[in-house]
Protein backbone atom coordinates (compact mmCIF):
# COMPACT_ATOMS: atom_id res chain seq x y z
CA UNK A 1 0.00 0.00 0.00
CA UNK A 2 1.54 3.66 -0.99
CA UNK A 3 0.96 6.91 0.72
CA UNK A 4 -3.14 7.84 1.29
CA UNK A 5 -4.68 4.48 0.86
CA UNK A 6 -3.29 4.00 -3.01
CA UNK A 7 -2.08 0.65 -3.86
CA UNK A 8 0.53 0.31 -6.25
CA UNK A 9 0.79 -1.88 -9.06
CA UNK A 10 3.69 -2.53 -11.81
CA UNK A 11 2.93 -2.56 -15.24
CA UNK A 12 4.95 -5.20 -15.54
CA UNK A 13 2.96 -7.31 -13.93
CA UNK A 14 -0.19 -6.14 -16.30
CA UNK A 15 1.98 -7.30 -19.45
CA UNK A 16 2.52 -10.99 -17.56
CA UNK A 17 -1.08 -11.04 -16.76
CA UNK A 18 -2.37 -10.46 -20.92
CA UNK A 19 0.52 -12.46 -21.57
CA UNK A 20 -0.54 -15.48 -19.77
CA UNK A 21 -4.27 -14.93 -20.85
CA UNK A 22 -3.69 -14.21 -24.59
CA UNK A 23 -1.96 -17.95 -24.64
CA UNK A 24 -4.83 -19.44 -22.03
CA UNK A 25 -8.17 -17.88 -23.61
CA UNK A 26 -7.38 -19.03 -27.10
CA UNK A 27 -7.12 -22.68 -26.33
CA UNK A 28 -9.66 -22.85 -22.93
CA UNK A 29 -13.10 -22.57 -24.57
CA UNK A 30 -15.24 -21.39 -21.03
CA UNK A 31 -16.53 -24.10 -19.71
CA UNK A 32 -20.48 -22.74 -20.02
CA UNK A 33 -19.46 -22.60 -23.70
CA UNK A 34 -18.86 -26.56 -23.62
CA UNK A 35 -21.68 -27.09 -21.34
CA UNK A 36 -23.78 -25.53 -23.95
CA UNK A 37 -22.46 -27.59 -26.92
CA UNK A 38 -22.80 -30.48 -24.91
CA UNK A 39 -26.57 -29.59 -24.19
CA UNK A 40 -27.30 -28.59 -27.99
CA UNK A 41 -25.90 -32.58 -28.60
CA UNK A 42 -28.94 -33.76 -27.14
CA UNK A 43 -31.77 -30.90 -28.74
CA UNK A 44 -30.28 -31.65 -32.66
CA UNK A 45 -31.93 -33.42 -34.90
CA UNK A 46 -30.12 -32.95 -38.16
CA UNK A 47 -27.51 -35.78 -38.19
CA UNK A 48 -24.89 -33.97 -39.89
CA UNK A 49 -25.53 -31.27 -36.96
CA UNK A 50 -24.89 -33.60 -34.57
CA UNK A 51 -22.06 -34.76 -36.39
CA UNK A 52 -20.57 -31.39 -36.70
CA UNK A 53 -21.41 -30.39 -32.90
CA UNK A 54 -19.31 -33.86 -31.63
CA UNK A 55 -16.46 -32.82 -33.69
CA UNK A 56 -16.96 -29.24 -32.15
CA UNK A 57 -16.53 -30.49 -29.01
CA UNK A 58 -13.86 -33.02 -29.61
CA UNK A 59 -11.87 -29.94 -31.46
CA UNK A 60 -12.72 -27.74 -27.90
CA UNK A 61 -11.00 -30.95 -25.52
CA UNK A 62 -7.93 -31.18 -28.02
CA UNK A 63 -7.54 -27.63 -27.51
CA UNK A 64 -7.69 -27.73 -24.04
CA UNK A 65 -5.73 -30.85 -23.54
CA UNK A 66 -3.19 -30.08 -25.76
CA UNK A 67 -2.80 -26.36 -25.28
CA UNK A 68 -3.17 -25.80 -29.01
CA UNK A 69 -5.71 -22.82 -30.09
CA UNK A 70 -9.44 -24.10 -30.66
CA UNK A 71 -9.12 -21.74 -33.95
CA UNK A 72 -6.71 -20.60 -36.02
CA UNK A 73 -8.02 -17.09 -35.89
CA UNK A 74 -6.78 -15.86 -32.41
CA UNK A 75 -8.14 -12.91 -33.55
CA UNK A 76 -7.96 -9.10 -32.70
CA UNK A 77 -6.52 -8.90 -28.76
CA UNK A 78 -9.77 -7.10 -27.18
CA UNK A 79 -8.40 -6.08 -23.86
CA UNK A 80 -10.87 -4.74 -21.30
CA UNK A 81 -9.72 -2.99 -18.15
CA UNK A 82 -11.00 -2.49 -14.92
CA UNK A 83 -9.01 -0.23 -13.44
CA UNK A 84 -9.74 0.79 -9.48
CA UNK A 85 -9.61 4.10 -8.89
CA UNK A 86 -7.07 3.86 -6.18
CA UNK A 87 -4.24 2.12 -7.93
CA UNK A 88 -1.19 3.71 -8.64
CA UNK A 89 0.14 2.32 -11.57
CA UNK A 90 4.42 2.56 -11.46
CA UNK A 91 6.90 1.43 -14.00
CA UNK A 92 5.80 2.43 -17.10
CA UNK A 93 2.72 3.22 -19.60
CA UNK A 94 -0.57 0.81 -19.08
CA UNK A 95 -1.47 0.89 -22.88
CA UNK A 96 2.16 -0.30 -23.81
CA UNK A 97 2.30 -3.00 -21.20
CA UNK A 98 -0.85 -4.58 -22.75
CA UNK A 99 0.37 -4.02 -25.95
CA UNK A 100 3.91 -5.70 -24.50
CA UNK A 101 1.95 -8.37 -23.00
CA UNK A 102 -0.12 -9.44 -26.31
CA UNK A 103 2.95 -8.70 -28.13
CA UNK A 104 4.74 -11.90 -25.94
CA UNK A 105 1.58 -13.98 -26.00
CA UNK A 106 1.20 -14.10 -29.54
CA UNK A 107 4.95 -14.78 -29.86
CA UNK A 108 5.58 -17.50 -27.12
CA UNK A 109 2.05 -18.86 -27.26
CA UNK A 110 1.73 -19.66 -31.73
CA UNK A 111 -0.45 -17.61 -31.80
CA UNK A 112 -1.56 -15.96 -35.24
CA UNK A 113 -0.67 -12.32 -35.95
CA UNK A 114 -3.89 -11.25 -37.21
CA UNK A 115 -3.19 -6.97 -37.50
CA UNK A 116 -2.47 -5.07 -40.72
CA UNK A 117 -1.35 -1.72 -40.04
CA UNK A 118 -3.31 0.20 -42.06
CA UNK A 119 -6.92 -0.90 -43.31
CA UNK A 120 -6.92 0.58 -46.42
CA UNK A 121 -3.87 1.59 -48.39
CA UNK A 122 -0.91 -0.79 -46.74
CA UNK A 123 -2.75 -3.50 -45.60
CA UNK A 124 1.13 -4.70 -43.79
CA UNK A 125 0.51 -7.36 -41.40
CA UNK A 126 2.14 -5.88 -37.38
CA UNK A 127 4.03 -8.66 -37.09
CA UNK A 128 3.21 -9.21 -33.41
CA UNK A 129 -0.73 -9.10 -33.55
CA UNK A 130 -0.46 -5.51 -31.99
CA UNK A 131 -2.35 -2.76 -31.57
CA UNK A 132 -4.81 -4.51 -28.78
CA UNK A 133 -8.46 -2.82 -28.84
CA UNK A 134 -8.10 -1.39 -25.44
CA UNK A 135 -10.85 -0.33 -23.47
CA UNK A 136 -10.49 1.05 -19.81
CA UNK A 137 -13.31 1.80 -16.72
CA UNK A 138 -12.48 3.58 -13.74
CA UNK A 139 -13.86 1.39 -11.06
CA UNK A 140 -14.20 2.25 -7.08
CA UNK A 141 -11.17 0.09 -5.30
CA UNK A 142 -7.68 -0.94 -5.39
CA UNK A 143 -8.26 -4.14 -7.72
CA UNK A 144 -7.06 -3.96 -11.61
CA UNK A 145 -9.12 -6.64 -13.36
CA UNK A 146 -8.12 -7.22 -17.17
CA UNK A 147 -10.13 -9.17 -19.58
CA UNK A 148 -8.82 -10.63 -23.03
CA UNK A 149 -11.56 -11.34 -25.12
CA UNK A 150 -9.39 -12.77 -28.64
CA UNK A 151 -12.12 -12.03 -31.20
CA UNK A 152 -12.14 -13.85 -34.49
CA UNK A 153 -12.41 -11.97 -37.65
CA UNK A 154 -15.40 -13.78 -39.32
CA UNK A 155 -17.98 -13.41 -36.98
CA UNK A 156 -17.02 -9.95 -36.45
CA UNK A 157 -17.96 -9.06 -40.02
CA UNK A 158 -20.84 -10.39 -39.28
CA UNK A 159 -22.21 -7.57 -37.09
CA UNK A 160 -24.41 -4.71 -37.29
CA UNK A 161 -26.08 -1.59 -36.27
CA UNK A 162 -29.52 0.48 -36.90
CA UNK A 163 -30.79 3.74 -35.62
CA UNK A 164 -33.92 2.35 -34.85
CA UNK A 165 -37.10 4.92 -34.16
CA UNK A 166 -38.71 4.12 -30.80
CA UNK A 167 -42.23 3.40 -32.03
CA UNK A 168 -39.91 0.28 -33.69
CA UNK A 169 -40.49 -0.98 -29.98
CA UNK A 170 -39.15 -4.95 -29.22
CA UNK A 171 -40.97 -5.95 -32.21
CA UNK A 172 -38.19 -3.73 -34.19
CA UNK A 173 -35.53 -5.14 -32.43
CA UNK A 174 -36.20 -8.85 -32.53
CA UNK A 175 -36.74 -7.98 -36.11
CA UNK A 176 -33.40 -6.42 -36.81
CA UNK A 177 -31.66 -9.06 -34.59
CA UNK A 178 -32.96 -11.96 -35.94
CA UNK A 179 -32.28 -10.71 -39.66
CA UNK A 180 -28.47 -9.94 -39.01
CA UNK A 181 -28.29 -13.48 -37.73
CA UNK A 182 -30.06 -14.98 -40.95
CA UNK A 183 -27.99 -13.11 -43.33
CA UNK A 184 -24.52 -14.01 -41.03
CA UNK A 185 -25.76 -18.02 -42.01
CA UNK A 186 -22.95 -20.55 -42.18
CA UNK A 187 -20.26 -17.25 -42.19
CA UNK A 188 -20.72 -16.72 -38.65
CA UNK A 189 -19.80 -20.49 -37.72
CA UNK A 190 -22.75 -21.42 -36.00
CA UNK A 191 -23.73 -22.33 -33.61
CA UNK A 192 -23.30 -18.50 -32.30
CA UNK A 193 -23.53 -16.66 -29.31
CA UNK A 194 -25.51 -13.57 -30.13
CA UNK A 195 -24.14 -10.25 -28.15
CA UNK A 196 -26.88 -7.76 -28.68
CA UNK A 197 -26.50 -4.32 -26.97
CA UNK A 198 -29.79 -1.99 -26.85
CA UNK A 199 -29.60 2.05 -26.60
CA UNK A 200 -26.53 4.27 -25.64
CA UNK A 201 -25.42 6.16 -28.63
CA UNK A 202 -24.19 4.88 -31.88
CA UNK A 203 -20.98 4.35 -30.78
CA UNK A 204 -22.00 3.18 -27.31
CA UNK A 205 -24.28 0.46 -28.65
CA UNK A 206 -21.64 -1.74 -30.82
CA UNK A 207 -19.18 -1.75 -27.41
CA UNK A 208 -22.56 -2.80 -25.78
CA UNK A 209 -22.95 -5.72 -28.13
CA UNK A 210 -19.22 -6.73 -27.62
CA UNK A 211 -19.27 -6.55 -24.08
CA UNK A 212 -22.44 -8.64 -23.89
CA UNK A 213 -20.47 -11.64 -25.22
CA UNK A 214 -18.53 -11.22 -22.46
CA UNK A 215 -21.04 -12.63 -20.37
CA UNK A 216 -20.96 -16.34 -19.84
CA UNK A 217 -23.13 -18.30 -22.26
CA UNK A 218 -26.43 -19.34 -20.06
CA UNK A 219 -26.74 -16.57 -17.82
CA UNK A 220 -29.47 -13.73 -18.39
CA UNK A 221 -29.83 -10.02 -18.12
CA UNK A 222 -30.43 -9.34 -14.54
CA UNK A 223 -33.41 -7.24 -15.51
CA UNK A 224 -36.32 -9.76 -16.24
CA UNK A 225 -37.71 -8.16 -18.72
CA UNK A 226 -34.40 -8.16 -21.10
CA UNK A 227 -33.96 -11.93 -19.57
CA UNK A 228 -37.17 -12.84 -20.75
CA UNK A 229 -36.19 -11.02 -24.65
CA UNK A 230 -33.51 -13.00 -24.52
CA UNK A 231 -35.25 -16.30 -24.20
CA UNK A 232 -37.47 -15.25 -26.68
CA UNK A 233 -35.06 -14.28 -29.31
CA UNK A 234 -32.88 -17.59 -29.36
CA UNK A 235 -36.19 -19.10 -29.78
CA UNK A 236 -36.83 -17.36 -32.82
CA UNK A 237 -33.30 -17.72 -34.00
CA UNK A 238 -33.01 -21.12 -33.65
CA UNK A 239 -36.22 -21.51 -36.50
CA UNK A 240 -34.26 -20.04 -38.97
CA UNK A 241 -32.93 -23.82 -39.42
CA UNK A 242 -29.46 -22.60 -40.25
CA UNK A 243 -28.24 -24.81 -37.74
CA UNK A 244 -24.79 -26.47 -37.03
CA UNK A 245 -22.09 -24.37 -39.69
CA UNK A 246 -25.29 -23.46 -42.11
CA UNK A 247 -26.04 -27.08 -42.69
CA UNK A 248 -29.20 -27.01 -41.37
CA UNK A 249 -30.64 -27.90 -37.89
CA UNK A 250 -32.07 -26.70 -34.79
CA UNK A 251 -29.09 -25.35 -33.06
CA UNK A 252 -28.24 -21.93 -34.45
CA UNK A 253 -26.84 -19.80 -31.41
CA UNK A 254 -25.95 -21.20 -28.14
CA UNK A 255 -27.26 -18.00 -26.26
CA UNK A 256 -28.32 -14.00 -26.97
CA UNK A 257 -27.17 -11.87 -24.17
CA UNK A 258 -28.67 -8.35 -24.34
CA UNK A 259 -26.76 -5.20 -22.51
CA UNK A 260 -28.28 -2.06 -22.69
CA UNK A 261 -28.30 1.32 -21.63
CA UNK A 262 -30.62 4.66 -21.14
CA UNK A 263 -30.64 6.40 -24.30
CA UNK A 264 -32.35 9.64 -26.24
CA UNK A 265 -35.57 10.18 -26.24
CA UNK A 266 -35.41 10.33 -30.49
CA UNK A 267 -33.39 6.97 -30.53
CA UNK A 268 -33.25 3.34 -30.05
CA UNK A 269 -29.71 2.26 -30.94
CA UNK A 270 -29.34 -1.86 -31.59
CA UNK A 271 -25.98 -3.77 -32.38
CA UNK A 272 -25.15 -7.31 -32.72
CA UNK A 273 -21.75 -8.43 -32.32
CA UNK A 274 -21.81 -12.33 -33.03
CA UNK A 275 -19.50 -14.96 -31.19
CA UNK A 276 -18.46 -18.55 -32.70
CA UNK A 277 -18.94 -21.33 -30.28
CA UNK A 278 -15.21 -20.71 -30.07
CA UNK A 279 -15.67 -16.98 -28.41
CA UNK A 280 -13.19 -17.30 -26.20
CA UNK A 281 -12.54 -14.66 -23.13
CA UNK A 282 -10.88 -14.98 -20.02
CA UNK A 283 -10.41 -12.35 -17.00
CA UNK A 284 -8.11 -12.06 -14.18
CA UNK A 285 -7.90 -10.02 -11.38
CA UNK A 286 -4.41 -8.27 -9.54
CA UNK B 1 -20.01 -43.28 -45.26
CA UNK B 2 -17.12 -40.91 -46.28
CA UNK B 3 -16.21 -40.41 -50.03
CA UNK B 4 -12.42 -40.84 -50.26
CA UNK B 5 -10.74 -38.41 -52.89
CA UNK B 6 -7.16 -37.73 -53.99
CA UNK B 7 -5.71 -34.60 -54.94
CA UNK B 8 -4.97 -33.29 -57.86
CA UNK B 9 -8.94 -33.62 -58.89
CA UNK B 10 -9.85 -34.82 -62.50
CA UNK B 11 -13.34 -34.23 -64.20
CA UNK B 12 -14.19 -37.68 -63.32
CA UNK B 13 -14.27 -36.92 -59.55
CA UNK B 14 -15.29 -33.93 -59.57
CA UNK B 15 -18.34 -35.33 -61.18
CA UNK B 16 -19.36 -37.58 -58.64
CA UNK B 17 -18.83 -35.75 -55.95
CA UNK B 18 -22.79 -34.41 -54.78
CA UNK B 19 -23.63 -31.37 -52.45
CA UNK B 20 -24.19 -33.32 -48.66
CA UNK B 21 -21.47 -35.82 -49.45
CA UNK B 22 -19.32 -36.25 -46.43
CA UNK B 23 -15.45 -36.39 -47.67
CA UNK B 24 -12.12 -36.98 -47.04
CA UNK B 25 -9.35 -35.64 -49.05
CA UNK B 26 -5.43 -36.98 -49.80
CA UNK B 27 -3.25 -35.64 -51.30
CA UNK B 28 -1.51 -31.95 -51.61
CA UNK B 29 -3.69 -28.98 -50.97
CA UNK B 30 -2.67 -24.95 -51.38
CA UNK B 31 -3.59 -22.47 -48.86
CA UNK B 32 -4.26 -19.06 -50.04
CA UNK B 33 -6.73 -16.22 -48.65
CA UNK B 34 -7.67 -12.52 -49.28
CA UNK B 35 -3.79 -11.22 -49.97
CA UNK B 36 -2.84 -14.23 -51.43
CA UNK B 37 -5.65 -14.57 -53.98
CA UNK B 38 -5.50 -10.96 -54.92
CA UNK B 39 -1.58 -11.32 -56.05
CA UNK B 40 -2.37 -14.50 -57.75
CA UNK B 41 -4.86 -12.81 -60.21
CA UNK B 42 -3.18 -9.82 -61.05
CA UNK B 43 -0.61 -11.94 -62.34
CA UNK B 44 -3.00 -13.72 -64.36
CA UNK B 45 -4.46 -10.67 -65.27
CA UNK B 46 -0.76 -9.26 -66.17
CA UNK B 47 0.07 -12.26 -67.91
CA UNK B 48 2.66 -13.73 -65.71
CA UNK B 49 3.03 -16.76 -64.42
CA UNK B 50 1.58 -18.16 -61.11
CA UNK B 51 4.09 -19.31 -58.22
CA UNK B 52 1.95 -22.83 -58.06
CA UNK B 53 0.36 -24.89 -61.33
CA UNK B 54 -3.21 -24.73 -60.30
CA UNK B 55 -4.70 -27.25 -63.09
CA UNK B 56 -6.31 -29.73 -61.09
CA UNK B 57 -5.77 -28.41 -57.77
CA UNK B 58 -7.62 -27.93 -54.23
CA UNK B 59 -6.89 -24.18 -52.91
CA UNK B 60 -7.98 -24.51 -48.23
CA UNK B 61 -9.13 -20.89 -47.59
CA UNK B 62 -6.70 -20.72 -44.14
CA UNK B 63 -4.07 -18.84 -42.37
CA UNK B 64 -2.92 -21.29 -39.93
CA UNK B 65 -1.43 -20.35 -36.55
CA UNK B 66 2.54 -21.08 -36.26
CA UNK B 67 3.39 -24.12 -36.16
CA UNK B 68 4.99 -25.63 -32.60
CA UNK B 69 8.55 -26.91 -33.06
CA UNK B 70 8.29 -30.79 -34.18
CA UNK B 71 4.38 -30.05 -35.40
CA UNK B 72 3.17 -30.03 -39.45
CA UNK B 73 1.42 -26.88 -38.29
CA UNK B 74 -0.44 -24.87 -35.96
CA UNK B 75 -4.14 -24.62 -35.54
CA UNK B 76 -5.81 -25.09 -39.32
CA UNK B 77 -9.62 -24.31 -40.00
CA UNK B 78 -11.40 -22.58 -42.81
CA UNK B 79 -11.85 -18.89 -42.59
CA UNK B 80 -15.12 -17.42 -44.50
CA UNK B 81 -15.05 -17.73 -48.31
CA UNK B 82 -17.12 -14.85 -49.73
CA UNK B 83 -14.07 -13.05 -49.25
CA UNK B 84 -12.84 -15.06 -52.03
CA UNK B 85 -15.29 -14.52 -54.37
CA UNK B 86 -14.36 -12.17 -56.78
CA UNK B 87 -11.23 -14.18 -57.26
CA UNK B 88 -12.50 -17.53 -57.56
CA UNK B 89 -14.13 -17.59 -60.78
CA UNK B 90 -11.00 -16.24 -62.36
CA UNK B 91 -8.90 -19.21 -61.12
CA UNK B 92 -11.33 -21.85 -61.86
CA UNK B 93 -11.40 -20.55 -65.20
CA UNK B 94 -7.89 -21.32 -65.27
CA UNK B 95 -8.41 -24.79 -63.74
CA UNK B 96 -8.83 -24.58 -60.16
CA UNK B 97 -11.01 -27.75 -59.74
CA UNK B 98 -11.80 -27.95 -55.90
CA UNK B 99 -11.72 -24.92 -52.68
CA UNK B 100 -12.31 -25.18 -49.18
CA UNK B 101 -13.44 -22.85 -46.88
CA UNK B 102 -17.10 -21.89 -44.55
CA UNK B 103 -20.11 -19.96 -45.83
CA UNK B 104 -21.88 -18.83 -48.43
CA UNK B 105 -20.76 -18.63 -52.10
CA UNK B 106 -22.15 -15.74 -54.38
CA UNK B 107 -24.27 -16.25 -57.57
CA UNK B 108 -21.25 -15.84 -59.85
CA UNK B 109 -19.13 -17.85 -57.89
CA UNK B 110 -21.66 -20.87 -57.69
CA UNK B 111 -22.18 -20.63 -61.97
CA UNK B 112 -18.72 -20.51 -62.07
CA UNK B 113 -18.47 -23.90 -60.42
CA UNK B 114 -21.13 -25.33 -62.98
CA UNK B 115 -19.28 -23.92 -66.09
CA UNK B 116 -15.77 -25.05 -65.35
CA UNK B 117 -16.57 -27.89 -63.02
CA UNK B 118 -15.29 -26.98 -59.86
CA UNK B 119 -16.43 -28.33 -56.25
CA UNK B 120 -16.58 -26.18 -52.98
CA UNK B 121 -16.61 -28.26 -49.90
CA UNK B 122 -16.98 -26.53 -46.27
CA UNK B 123 -14.95 -27.63 -43.70
CA UNK B 124 -15.62 -27.15 -39.57
CA UNK B 125 -14.92 -22.90 -38.62
CA UNK B 126 -13.41 -22.90 -35.25
CA UNK B 127 -12.32 -27.00 -35.51
CA UNK B 128 -8.76 -25.75 -36.01
CA UNK B 129 -7.13 -27.85 -33.73
CA UNK B 130 -8.91 -30.88 -34.57
CA UNK B 131 -8.59 -30.34 -38.43
CA UNK B 132 -4.93 -29.85 -37.87
CA UNK B 133 -4.45 -33.46 -37.08
CA UNK B 134 -5.23 -34.60 -40.88
CA UNK B 135 -2.52 -32.11 -41.76
CA UNK B 136 1.06 -34.26 -42.07
CA UNK B 137 3.57 -31.87 -43.73
CA UNK B 138 3.59 -28.16 -44.43
CA UNK B 139 5.64 -26.24 -47.07
CA UNK B 140 6.26 -22.57 -48.08
CA UNK B 141 5.38 -21.67 -51.32
CA UNK B 142 5.06 -18.30 -52.17
CA UNK B 143 4.60 -14.74 -50.34
CA UNK B 144 6.63 -14.89 -47.12
CA UNK B 145 5.83 -11.69 -46.54
CA UNK B 146 2.09 -12.04 -45.90
CA UNK B 147 3.05 -14.05 -42.32
CA UNK B 148 -0.50 -16.04 -41.60
CA UNK B 149 -1.60 -15.24 -45.84
CA UNK B 150 1.58 -16.87 -47.26
CA UNK B 151 0.85 -19.85 -49.49
CA UNK B 152 1.74 -22.78 -48.60
CA UNK B 153 1.40 -26.80 -49.72
CA UNK B 154 -0.17 -29.21 -47.25
CA UNK B 155 -0.07 -32.91 -47.92
CA UNK B 156 -3.16 -33.84 -46.37
CA UNK B 157 -4.48 -37.44 -45.46
CA UNK B 158 -8.51 -37.89 -44.68
CA UNK B 159 -8.96 -34.24 -44.08
CA UNK B 160 -12.59 -33.90 -43.25
CA UNK B 161 -14.98 -31.66 -45.27
CA UNK B 162 -18.44 -31.78 -46.70
CA UNK B 163 -19.38 -31.15 -50.32
CA UNK B 164 -21.63 -27.66 -50.52
CA UNK B 165 -21.69 -26.67 -53.60
CA UNK B 166 -21.26 -29.36 -56.83
CA UNK B 167 -21.18 -28.91 -60.31
CA UNK B 168 -24.75 -29.77 -60.83
CA UNK B 169 -26.01 -26.56 -59.02
CA UNK B 170 -26.83 -27.88 -55.90
CA UNK B 171 -26.22 -26.05 -52.71
CA UNK B 172 -25.96 -27.99 -49.55
CA UNK B 173 -26.35 -24.22 -47.38
CA UNK B 174 -29.86 -23.90 -49.06
CA UNK B 175 -30.91 -27.33 -48.71
CA UNK B 176 -30.02 -27.62 -45.23
CA UNK B 177 -32.01 -24.65 -43.95
CA UNK B 178 -35.42 -25.43 -46.17
CA UNK B 179 -35.23 -28.46 -44.58
CA UNK B 180 -34.89 -27.45 -40.77
CA UNK B 181 -36.38 -23.79 -40.90
CA UNK B 182 -40.01 -23.24 -38.73
CA UNK B 183 -42.30 -20.55 -40.16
Amino acid sequence: MGFCGLREISVAEVTSTVKRLCISANSNVPRETIAALERALEIEESPVGREVLKQILENHRIAREEGVPACQDTGVAMVFVELGQDVHLVGGDLYEAINEGVRQGYKEGYLRKSMVNDPLFRRINTGDNTPAMIYVDIVPGTNLKITVAPKGGGAENMSGIAMLAPAAGVEGVKQFVVERVEKAGSNACPPVVVGVGIGGTFDRVALLAKRALLRPVGSHNPDPMYAELERELLVEINKLGIGPQGFGGRITALAVNIEYSPCHIASMPVAVNLNCHVGPHESAVI
Amino acid sequence: MAVKIVTPLTDETVAQLKAGDDVRISGVIYTARDAAHKRLVNLIKEGEELPLDIRGQVIYYVGPTPAKPGKAIGSAGPTTSYRMDSYAPLLMEHGLKGMIGKGMRSRVVKDAMVKYKAVYFAAIGGAGALLAKSVKASELVAYEDLGPEAIMKLTVEDFPCVVVNDIYGNDLYEEGVRKYRIG
